[in-house]
């Protein structure tokens, strides 16, 4: 266990919709992986591509964008904002060496605390599976875990 | 995007952050699974750091003194707070920062309750992901500014959509303190669900009689404006300044001529009723030109174009027209009518309804005539209803057995997995009633029986006492298939009894299905439009489930009866109620503080590239054409910040979301 890469997760959760969903799943007492570590901001649509680069650059091993349903944005239409900027990402990703998988954006409403332990279990699951982003600092992180 | 240095904190923190930390154990609730102690230690060690302490509960007084004498002490100018999460206790700390003498802006809270120890179980890990996010709000809070909150001005009216018992209640209450009510309401009537039932539990007190009354108030009241028929469409604006409108659809009668005398329902060339009534569950007819009951708030007819001849052949005597005389209330030109109102606060009292019982096709509802549920009984009993409250089966004949099945569509996997709360009550209610009605033997067919409430386990026992049956088991099926001769004729409930342990047949004459209580199937359409926080089963989310119960996360929208869960009248009228004294606490005060999350513009940096105009949902930004910059109006920013995200050259910011502040965070999470 104490072998296994343990990735390091950043979350982007919107004030109204996911990080309400991570609260109600503290709540209810649900158990998730502890990978990733949420950054609130107060729409999905707030979420910078550069923040997003920002982390990767900084050790992330992957990154989760949590955001209103389609049509629930409390801005509106936030979430489209996000939705476009994350897309268009995800196509620019592979050039600078990452892996578009590691990066992922999901709606998940307030209620759905359930959703969001099963979102983040598999988030971190795939990306222990593609292994840390910076391979040189590969041996480091499975010894910190 | 403005990232000067590699290390923003390096730059900005120039010494000058005095940061106070404190981490709460909140009892055992944090400290059972963070090593507290490790976080206060490794906090303290952080660039900044002055103070760093644990403290058994940081919201209590002495937990909140401790961070005001802190500030005066050693001269803190940061606070930093890891507790629960901010939508429980933020509020509380910055007050306390502001007390200690700081702007409460200089404050910021980390989640270690909800986001960790609540979640994850190893310690190890947990108190590492704690210190992690800790790094973060420290090296966050150092970029902290200044700010003041903004206040809006609160208009005085308000809107009640929906007009059952929750909403008339609603509207009364904060009318008589004289607010101006828009009562809005989507059927020809006020009323509800309650107008339909006969008695209420468990004092068995007739609705009618103490429902109408109320009805009557609020079509009298000064202050009530009264849309009947009438659905709003479209909502814009936020706390303290809705701008609403709402449709009228045609009635094809003018309704302030229209007395209520019924001379043209009489006189319509149609001598007797012969379409299905919408009010009595379709048991009933009516004409096409009608009232949906005789206590029907307001008391104006309304006319069906889908069944009144005029409407589809144009070629009626017109009748009813004839009869109306000088009056002039009918008018088949009458056309959908759109009404713009402004409000400053809104209650949302749409109701519920109730399962369709054809989703569980072995209970054998819509398949055999005798099955009824328990809405449709209580038309049947009731004096008022389409038998004059005689119970009578669809062949006539009075039943002399019933089987009343509890929970359909309620506590079940495979439709609602919910407890509709009231059908336990409501369904004792109706055997009383049908035993009282007809004499016959009434089996209940039930999982348990809930009666959480005053008077209920009381009457409970009064049922008993009386002599109806009672068979814990979930019933199997409802079916006409007879193996003996006395179920020939009948209809067999099978279900195991598993207090006796042994599958029973029941052969009743009448089955009752006790259906749950769901969100309405439009709940969407409505949450969508009033943009009110995500909720999956329909009912509407309230802000908090203990203290704040009738708020929802969006300022100014507040939730009352069944909307937002199922719920018995005393629950419904006590939340009503309570949301009337929010709207009223916000109108009162005349203004609301709101969080100062806005945006702006930084003149120098903006390059005048027009692309954050084109992302505010708000229309705040518009360009300058003299500068050449985009102009941020920050009456009209609500702050989610999608603009500032868009800029390519950093000149767009947003208040406690600045870029370097978030990029600060994510640089700190990721020790």
């Amino acid at each position: 266990m104490n072998k296994r890469f343990d990735p390091s997760i950043v979350g982007f959760f919107c004030n109204w919709c996911t990080y309400l969903a991570a609260d109600l799943a503290g709540t209810s007492r649900m158990k998730y992986a502890p990978n990733v570590r949420v950054v609130r901001t107060m729409c999905s649509g707030r979420v910078d591509p550069q923040m997003i680069l920002w982390a990767f650059r900084h050790g992330a091993d992957g990154v989760l964008i949590g955001g209103c349903h389609p049509g629930d944005c409390h801005y509106q239409e936030g979430n489209y904002k996000a939705l476009r900027r994350i897309t268009l990402l995800r196509t620019m990703l592979p050039q600078f060496g990452i892996e578009p998988e590691r990066l992922r954006l999901e709606w998940i409403s307030a209620s759905e605390g359930e959703r969001l332990r099963d979102v983040v279990n598999e988030f971190t699951e795939q990306i222990r599976r593609l292994g840390p982003l910076r391979k040189e600092a590969a041996p480091k992180a499975a010894m910190a875990a | 995007m403005r990232l000067e240095s590699e290390n923003p904190l390096t730059l900005s923190n120039n010494g000058s952050s005095r940061i106070g930390f404190y981490v709460c154990h909140c009892g055992t609730n944090i400290a059972g699974v963070v090593d507290v102690q490790a976080l206060a230690e490794y906090a303290a060690k952080l660039p900044g750091v002055v103070v760093s302490r644990e403290y058994k509960y940081m919201c209590s007084d002495p937990g909140q003194e401790l961070i005001q004498q802190d500030i005066k002490g050693n001269r803190l100018n940061r606070i930093v707070v890891a507790s629960c999460s901010p939508h429980l206790h933020e509020q509380t700390f910055r007050t306390a920062t502001a007390k200690g003498g700081l702007n409460p802006f200089y404050f910021h809270m980390v989640n270690i309750r909800e986001h960790v120890s609540w979640v994850h179980e190893d310690r190890t890990r947990a108190t590492q992901k704690a210190k992690a996010l800790v790094r973060a709000a420290i090296q966050r809070v150092s970029f902290h500014k200044p700010l003041e909150r903004k206040r809006v001005p609160i208009h005085p009216d308000v809107l009640i959509l929906g007009g059952g018992i929750a909403g008339i209640h609603a509207a009364l209450t904060m009318a008589d303190a004289g607010k101006h009510v828009y009562l809005v309401e989507r059927d020809p009537t006020i009323g509800g669900h309650m107008a339909k039932f006969d008695k209420t539990f468990p004092t068995l007190d007739c609705a009618a009689c103490i429902l109408t009354p109320k009805m009557s108030m609020v079509r009298a009241h000064p202050n009530i404006t009264l849309w009947t028929y009438s659905e709003v469409t479209h909502v814009e604006g936020y706390v303290g300044n809705f701008k609403v409108k709402v449709k009228r659809k045609p009635r094809y009668i003018h309704e302030e001529l229209c007395t209520g005398c019924l001379a043209c329902v009489d006189a319509c060339v149609y001598k007797d009723a012969r379409y299905p009534d919408e009010f009595n569950l379709g048991l009933g007819k009516r004409k096409p030109i009608y009232i949906p009951f005789a206590q029907a708030t307001p008391l104006v007819v309304l006319i069906d174009p889908e069944t009144c001849i005029q409407f589809k052949s144009g070629k009626c005597k017109k009748t009813c027209v004839e009869a109306c005389a000088e009056r002039r209330a009918i008018d088949f030109e009458q056309r959908e009518e759109t009404k713009e109102i402004e409000v400053g606060t809104i209650i949302l009292s749409t109701g519920f309804q109730v399962f369709d019982a054809k989703r569980i096709p072995n209970y054998g509802y819509g398949i055999y005539p005798n099955v009824y549920t328990a809405l449709e009984i209580e038309r049947l009993i009731n004096a008022s209803g389409p038998t004059a409250g005689e119970v009578v089966l669809r062949d006539g004949r009075k039943p002399q057995t019933v089987g009343i099945i509890h929970c359909v569509g309620s506590r079940d996997e495979n439709t609602n997995r919910w407890c509709s709360r009231v059908c336990c009550m409501y369904s004792l209610k109706l055997a009383h009633l049908l035993k009282e009605h007809t004499g016959a033997e009434v089996y209940n067919f039930y999982i348990d029986i809930r009666t959480p409430g005053k008077g209920f386990e009381e009457f409970y026992d009064r049922l008993l006492k009386e002599g109806v049956h009672f068979i814990r088991g979930r019933v199997a099926e409802v079916t006409d298939w007879a193996m003996t001769p006395d179920e020939e004729g009948k209809l067999v409930i099978r279900a195991e009894d598993t207090l006796a342990g042994f599958v029973r047949r029941v052969p009743v004459d009448l089955v009752v299905l006790s259906v749950g209580l769901e969100g309405h199937a439009d709940a969407e359409d409505v949450r969508r439009t009033f943009n009110i926080t995500c909720s999956t089963e329909g009912f509407f989310l309230e802000r908090h489930p203990k203290l704040a119960p009738v708020d929802t996360f969006t300022d100014g929208i507040f939730l009352a009866g069944c909307c937002q869960g199922p719920k018995d009248i005393p629950d419904t009228v006590a939340q009503a109620g309570a949301a009337a004294a929010q709207c009223m606490a916000l109108i009162d005060r005349g203004y609301m503080e709101i969080e100062p999350n806005t945006a702006w513009i930084e003149e120098e940096l903006c390059s005048g590239c027009h692309v954050c105009i084109a992302m505010c949902p708000y229309t705040a930004i518009h360009f300058d054409a003299q500068k050449k910059v985009a102009v941020l109006n920050e009456a009209l920013c609500k702050g989610c910040g999608t603009c500032v995200a868009a800029c390519p050259s950093g000149a767009a910011q947003q208040n406690l979301f600045r870029d370097e502040q978030l990029f600060a965070e994510v640089e700190g999470v990721l020790v």
